[in-house]
């Protein structure tokens, strides 16, 4: 049996560039182009990952499907027996930190995607093609952002079954889920630097011991003031909380602690990502350029 | 001979890395240490050595993945650490380090790289049907790469590294893992491209491989080219071909040394078990030819006969001093 075939197109073969010039080599060399093609091949790496989901809808079943759960989970299970400041109403206080968590613990769907890439040697073979480096990454953060946008909804939509509400206005709620995109921009940083940081997957799997204290010492599922008062502290300052704390308030929902962290939440909220992508946006790009070194 | 006959050269490549912090500190490992490689264009060149040797290394510096401390590589007539850019449009990169993408089916794998290499939808997919066909990967190509063999996934990579027809194809130890009927896939693959006029550049443990594929190999050792020849005159390196002459009768085996002896270049060699007797030779055939005459006339009853080259596994025995590393599961 003859696996392969050596025709006579072999000619034809050996020249894929006959024909049209591309759109993006009708630029004049320079900036320009170099903008057209990090920009396509961003999008190309995005429609690989939307790919995925199309080929594995049970993975976004899961992972829209927790969210959900886990709504349903605390605000039925816990709902009555949970304190809210002020007496107000769990589920109804619930809401945004759902929110918040499930773009903080975006990260780490990040990090494994990223992992993966790097141990079965996908980013290896982009990095052997003459595409721009600057799309790996890309790529990854523009896929993550549109499914964090899909779970938003998802979620919102569950909340709304269960009778939440966006109290503060239409614009303000949209300030509101702004604020959770762009907490989940800034920790697609620390995801990628991660996953090309931890030697495999297993290791990978491990960073949810340490995601998880992280995320539940803020104020997604209890007020800070409840806490114990060494702890209260620590849990309003986590970047999470500011965001958490932000969105009650746009939603209309305000619950605030009076320390100056919980005053300044919106504002917080907004500083904190751009700390988080200060520092971790170059420390992943060098990570990235030390895979040649 | 001009420069640009060679597609691959490499002069005293150096690359070191950081020990892992030991109780010292500071220390360096030399993955290459001076590796010189000139590969000829239309060539399958092998690069041969054990692990560690260096192999993955040099295949990864000169496919613009590591940048190298010292020396000077040239690729396809580009200065590898002057324009990696322009260099990746040249190669292509398949085997263990370069892999697709397990969910995607072959065929969005290989439109998926087309597009990434410029190549614009509509030509992306022209071509990936075009390398479906040729890998015979046709039956396949709606079918999730996780789903295929391990045959099946290199020709997928072969194909991926093929989009843009590459001057310089490096393929990194293509068939480890692979069983018989995979590698001997793989192999056909490799000879149908150099057919097409691609050069390659393979690294392989398998001395059988090298063998099979390159029309010259360089050994590396301790990150040095420690050899470059033909597989022929790295065979002959050791000692070229041998004389053997299997007897039927015991008591016939001192007179076929001697017959030997008259045509040898080394002292005869005899096992009295296997009643063979064996000595080096010059001249092949003629040898071979002499040796089978004599003893017809000397009437001495001959079981077998034949020249017997030495494998390359004797070659890097004798060059490195000690065995390669064969896969445990041979």
């Amino acid at each position: 049996m003859s696996t392969v075939k050596t025709e006579e197109t072999e000619k034809r073969e050996t020249d894929p560039n006959p024909a049209a010039p591309h759109p993006g080599d009708l630029y004049p060399a320079g900036p320009e182009r170099r903008l057209y093609w990090a920009l396509a091949d961003c999008w190309n790496v995005t429609r690989r990952t939307l790919t995925h989901y199309q080929r594995q809808p049970v993975t976004i079943v899961w992972q829209l499907g927790f969210p959900i759960v886990s709504v349903l989970l605390y605000g039925f299970v816990f709902g009555e027996a949970m304190a809210v400041p002020g007496d107000g109403d769990y589920r109804e206080f619930l809401m945004p930190g759902m929110f918040a968590s499930t773009m903080a613990f975006g990260f780490m769907g990040t990090t494994m995607a990223v992992v993966t890439d790097s141990t079965k040697g996908v980013i290896d073979r982009f990095r052997s093609m003459p595409m721009a480096p600057s799309a790996v990454a890309a790529g990854r953060g523009v896929s993550d952002l549109l499914v964090a946008c899909a779970e938003l909804t998802i979620l919102g939509v569950t909340a709304l079954l269960i009778g939440w509400e966006a109290e503060g206005g239409a614009p303000a709620a949209a300030g509101a889920f702004g604020l959770l995109l762009l907490l989940r921009f800034s920790l697609i940083w620390v995801g990628v630097w991660l996953g090309l940081l931890v030697p495999n997957a297993e290791a990978a799997g491990g960073l949810y011991a340490v995601a998880f204290p992280l995320t539940m010492i803020s104020s997604i599922f209890v007020a800070p003031s409840l806490m114990p008062s060494w702890l209260g502290p620590v849990a309003a300052w986590n970047p999470v909380s500011s965001t958490v704390t932000a969105t009650r308030e746009l939603f209309g929902q305000p619950v605030s602690g009076g320390t100056w962290i919980e005053e300044n939440a919106v504002l917080m909220a907004v500083v904190w990502p751009l700390v988080i992508t200060a520092v971790f946006l170059p420390l992943a790009v060098r990570r990235f350029q030390a895979l040649s070194r | 001979m001009s420069a640009t006959d060679y597609a691959v050269r490499a002069e005293g490549l150096r690359k070191r890395y950081a020990e892992k912090k030991t109780a010292g500190g500071g220390a360096y490992k030399l993955a290459l240490d001076g590796f010189d490689l000139a590969v000829r264009a239309g060539t399958v060149h092998g690069l041969l050595g054990p692990n560690g040797a260096g192999k993955t290394t040099a295949v990864r510096a000169l496919a613009t993945l590591l940048r190298f401390d010292g020396g000077r590589a040239e690729v396809a007539g580009v200065d590898v650490a002057r324009d990696p850019r322009l260099v990746r449009r040249r190669i292509g990169l398949a085997g263990q380090y370069a892999a697709v993408d397990e969910v995607m089916t072959g065929r969005q794998n290989l439109e998926m790289f087309g597009r990434l290499f410029h190549l614009g939808g509509r030509r992306a997919k022209a071509r990936a049907g075009e390398l479906l066909e040729r890998f015979d990967l046709v039956d396949a190509a709606d079918k999730s790469v996780g789903a295929y063999s391990g045959g099946m996934r290199r020709r997928l990579d072969l194909a991926a590294s093929m989009i843009l027809a590459p001057r310089v194809l490096f393929l990194d130890e293509p068939t480890t893992g692979l069983d018989p009927r995979g590698r001997g896939e793989v192999w056909d693959a490799v000879r149908a491209l150099v057919a097409g006029g691609t050069t390659v550049l393979l690294t392989t443990q398998y001395l059988e491989e090298a063998d099979k594929l390159a029309s010259r190999i360089t050994v590396i050792d301790r990150g040095r080219a420690i050899a470059d020849d033909t597989p022929d005159g790295l065979k002959n390196r050791v000692g070229g071909d041998r004389v053997e002459v299997v007897v039927a009768r015991a008591a016939d085996l001192a007179a076929a040394a001697r017959v030997i002896a008259r045509v040898s270049v080394t002292e005869p060699e005899t096992d009295e078990v296997a009643l063979r007797a064996h000595a080096q030779v010059d001249d092949r055939v003629a040898a071979l030819t002499e040796v089978a005459r004599t003893l017809q006339d000397e009437g001495i009853a001959v079981e077998d006969i034949g020249l017997r080259r030495p494998s390359l596994d004797d070659v890097f025995l004798r060059l490195t001093g000690h065995r390669a590393e064969l896969e445990a599961a041979a």
